[in-house]
């Protein structure tokens, strides 16, 4: 038996039915000019946060084979200004600061003397596109431990000759595919790929792997967290 | 049976008509419906300006354009704007995508919706009745089943929109997922596919909506459909 009800009745019901929608509106403040801005750093700080929860540091990256590498000639020249910021290679030193016990100038001699290690990893660019490519280098893990930083600060912080700037946090800093990159396909790094000394990770999009190293500094507190991510992009973006 | 404790007959006191109405779409459906209306809308553009930056799925060098989407019909202004809005609207999208999965299952509501063997026979008369002038078949519940077919097929595709989504997001911490779609490179372009399996959804849906009239539209407001079809009189 069906149940009978006044129109007035039903109507009334409807209604109720449809107010029950309302806090949809909500959603509205995204179209709200002077709320959109933090709504959107609040998500995408959102998602900076799940992608801490979600880095393993002992999972590694998938390395490729010699033949699935990207030919050296077509993997790209990324930069936000001039390829070669004209860095005097006879001078050069990675200027080191912060809380390690050993702060001061470092040559490319010395960070050559750690252990090297070579790996084809893929190169993933925020706008889409991804190369795969060869580095060697030395694990910025052991340059750190080789410096006594703190390995308990929050993030590895680097300057770079074009005044690029970039932070990275202290477990993605101790990854095992972490370089402190100072070869490509097995040459030593070309100007306009960031010699003499740039990041390579794997487990991070490609804005993260700053270039033409000048300064490296152990901290937990960062002033800024990087040029790109200064301007809105995550500060974490890892893969 | 469900069906009947769900069917009311509304009597107009004044002209003693009665019509009938059916409660169709439960409240949690509804509001997942018009969330993921927005979120949808909002993913889709500002996908499309995160495409922008690299309008292809081939090499960089050389780089061979798929084609140039207007900036007008995107969401975010920028790529980084763009990445904004799609990584805090994704979070919205899995929610509801979460919750109506939930609710469906654990309701028994997806009974309504989910698309089974023995709606396999009644997709054809559907077919030559919507695109072959054929005659049209009697509707015996909520949906006929073609319509079960879309919307089955549209829930897939949301899952695989979340899939090939954290495929391109997180190719290492994910990296099985990533692998089971042929790496990050092609996950990218399984992602950029499914947008455009889900739009063209979209598509076919509003038409419908726009052809079947007003009773259909409400009752995805309020809950109640007017006047149903398939309700004996």
């Amino acid at each position: 038996m069906k149940a009978r009800i006044d129109k007035t009745k039903f109507k009334s019901t409807s209604r109720r039915e449809l107010l029950k929608l309302t806090p949809m509106i909500a959603l509205g403040a995204f179209a709200i000019p002077g709320l959109q801005e933090s709504l959107l750093k609040t998500g995408l700080g959102f998602s900076d946060w799940a992608s801490k929860l979600l880095f393993r540091s002992g999972h590694l990256a998938t390395t490729f084979a010699d033949s699935e590498l990207t030919p050296f000639s077509k993997f790209p020249i990324n930069d936000y200004d001039v390829d070669d910021p004209g860095v005097d290679f006879d001078r050069w030193t990675l200027t080191v600061a912060g809380s390690v016990q050993k702060p001061g100038d470092y040559t490319v001699a010395q960070i050559q003397a750690l252990p090297r290690f070579r790996q084809n990893t893929r190169h993933v660019c925020v706008e889409g596109w991804d190369v795969i490519g060869r580095f060697g280098g030395a694990r910025l893990s052991d340059f750190l431990k080789a410096i006594g930083a703190d390995l308990s600060a929050r993030y590895v912080y680097v300057e770079c000759a074009d005044d690029y700037y970039e932070s990275l946090d202290m477990a993605t800093a101790l990854h095992p595919q972490t370089l402190l990159c100072y070869e490509m396909y097995d040459q030593p790094l070309t100007r306009e790929h960031g010699a003499p000394l740039r990041l390579s990770i794997p487990t991070k999009v490609g804005y993260k792997q700053a270039k033409y190293l000048t300064d490296l500094k152990v901290t937990s507190i960062l002033d800024r967290a990087g040029y790109w991510e200064d301007q809105g992009y995550s500060k974490f973006y890892g893969l | 049976m469900q069906m009947a404790s769900r069917t009311i007959a509304i009597e107009n006191t004044k002209t003693n008509e009665v019509t009938e109405a059916v409660f169709e779409h439960p409240f949690v459906i509804r509001l997942c419906h018009w969330v993921n209306a927005v979120s949808l809308f909002v993913m889709a553009g500002s996908g499309l300006q995160i495409f922008r930056a690299f309008p292809s799925f081939g090499a960089k060098i050389p780089q061979k354009d798929l084609l140039n989407w207007p900036k007008s019909l995107a969401i975010g202004g920028w790529l980084g704007g763009a990445l904004q809005w799609h990584l805090t609207f994704m979070w919205i999208y899995l929610g509801t995508g979460l919750l109506y999965l939930g609710y469906q299952v654990f309701s028994g509501n997806y009974k309504q919706v989910l698309f089974v063997s023995r709606d396999i026979s009644g997709v054809w008369p559907m077919v030559r009745h919507y695109f072959f002038f054929g005659p049209k078949p009697p509707l015996r519940e909520a949906y006929n089943p073609l319509q079960k077919h879309a919307y089955t097929s549209v829930i897939i595709l949301g899952v695989l929109s979340v899939a090939t989504g954290f495929a391109v997001w997180k190719p290492i911490q994910f990296s099985w997922l990533a692998w089971m779609m042929g790496g990050f490179h092609y996950a990218r372009l399984w992602h950029f596919l499914t947008m455009w399996a889900m739009l063209a959804f979209v598509f076919g849906h509003l038409v419908m909506v726009v052809l079947h009239g007003w009773n259909n539209f409400v009752s995805m407001l309020t809950g109640w459909k007017k006047d149903p079809e398939y309700v004996a009189k």
